[in-house]
């Protein structure tokens, strides 16, 4: 799925300036914690996040995410523009909330990446002790 | 395959950026506008060529071609002056037009080769399709080679310097609370992994670590630095600060515990998950601390091959 599509799908926008719309999207992530998308997330996938802080975009960097899409009409502050832009990492933004927004994307056809083992594995164990 | 269109290929980019004069043949054969055409045909078969530039004076006054010398051969007329069959006043190209101007011009008017000026209205060169080609295919030669060389210096970089054990420190402080430019030094140990080769796998989970310890030294304490120490097989990440120190180590390690405090945990992080994530991500995780002296991480990934990958 291309951004493009993703966009008119959830009736959003592009934030950044500079955006290949054609970029192809392969899965989707959603997630306001930092350290989950740090552990779950697959290169190549689009996150969703409530979260607009700079931070969001480090995140994505060192997971590898292809695309960042602001949920809950949230609009990102100049800091995170510029260094989603410095980064080349596109931002989009959504009306919708979160749960809406996950919804009419995997309807549409965009699917999550599976769980990274590497981190089951681990998060599994912790859950069995408990 | 829709988006080749969109992405430019390597070629595309160079047909904008080189100029015609970086790609046309400029050791000239040319004709004096007073030679007979046999004389023109005797040329063209010496040099193999199909096409020259007509030259009096010094000035470019017009082209002749291969073509014009048939015509000439079928009339009967190859007693006539050069002057009498060229192109007068040819379409020419300026030295300093990009190569995609020069391609669009082949395509409007039809011709093989255009006599190229300078920007005094010499006659400076000639440029052919082939020369357009050939020139693209030396110009990505030349960039392959630079792009090789810049692999080869970072990938055997470790096996190029001798020694017992050769490594190399990155170093990097990390401020308090500073959450507009922190994750900078994770950035850039990550960076430096790329291009020393790493295994992408490798470079996500130094990545993912280190930038969970840094984010850790950001919340938790006064301040620190990160300390990346590379070398063939290994690589050791170690995070310390200056304080206050975690109270129950044992405890912290525990996944979902934090002391985070509610403005931290708004900006996505605090969740207690930090450390578990650093420890599915390295090989072995050692960590020691001080009340009141300060917290040392010692990350180790063992990396697969030789060269620091």
């Amino acid at each position: 799925m291309t951004l493009d599509q993703i966009i008119k799908i959830v009736q959003g926008k592009a934030i950044s300036a500079e955006v290949d719309l054609s970029t192809e999207i392969e899965t989707a992530f959603g997630a306001d914690l930092m350290s989950d998308v740090l552990a779950f997330v697959h290169t190549g996938t689009m996150l969703l996040t409530g979260l607009t802080n700079p931070q969001a975009v480090r995140t994505a960097e060192m997971a590898g995410v292809t695309a960042i899409m602001f949920v809950r009409g949230k609009c990102p502050p100049a800091p995170t523009i510029a260094l989603a832009a410095e980064k080349k990492i596109p931002l989009l933004w959504s009306p919708y909330t979160m749960y809406e927004t996950c919804g009419r994307l995997y309807e549409a056809g965009l699917r999550s990446g599976g769980l990274l083992d590497l981190a089951s594995e681990t998060w599994g164990e912790g859950f069995e002790k408990a | 395959m829709e988006r080749i269109g969109k992405t430019p290929t390597k070629a595309q980019e160079l047909v904008y950026e080189l100029r015609v004069k970086q790609v046309m043949s400029s050791d000239l054969i040319v004709v004096p506008p007073d030679w007979p055409m046999s004389q023109v045909k005797a040329l063209m078969r010496t040099h193999r060529i199909s096409g020259a530039p007509v030259v009096q004076d010094g000035k470019l006054v017009g082209m002749v071609s291969l073509e014009q010398v048939i015509r000439a051969l079928e009339a009967g007329q190859m007693d006539a002056c050069v002057r009498d069959r060229m192109t007068a006043s040819p379409h020419v190209l300026r030295e300093e037009e990009t190569v995609i101007s020069a391609i669009n011009q082949f395509a409007r008017h039809g011709y093989g080769r255009f006599p190229v000026i300078n920007a005094a209205g010499e006659l400076v060169g000639l440029l052919t399709k082939g020369d357009i080609v050939s020139g693209l295919l030396k110009q990505m030669e030349l960039l392959w080679h630079a792009e090789e060389e810049r692999r080869y210096q970072y990938q055997h970089m470790f096996e190029d310097i001798e020694s017992d054990q050769t490594t190399l420190t990155l170093r990097y402080q990390v401020r308090q609370h500073d959450f507009d430019t922190g994750g900078e030094a994770s950035s850039k140990i990550k960076r430096a992994l790329e291009r020393l080769g790493a295994h992408p796998q490798t470079v996500r989970r130094v990545a993912v670590a280190t930038y969970e310890a840094e984010i850790n030294i950001m919340i938790h304490s006064v301040g620190g630095e990160l300390i990346a120490e590379l070398s063939p097989g290994r690589i050791v990440v170690v995070a310390q600060d200056a304080g206050p120190g975690i109270e129950d180590v044992e405890q912290a390690m525990l996944a979902g515990y934090s002391t985070a405090p509610d403005w931290i945990r708004e900006l996505g992080f605090g969740a207690g998950m930090g450390l578990s994530n650093i420890r599915s991500c390295c090989d072995t995780i050692n960590l020691t601390s001080e009340m009141g002296v300060g917290t040392r991480l010692e990350m180790v990934f063992f990396t697969q091959d030789r060269g620091a990958r």
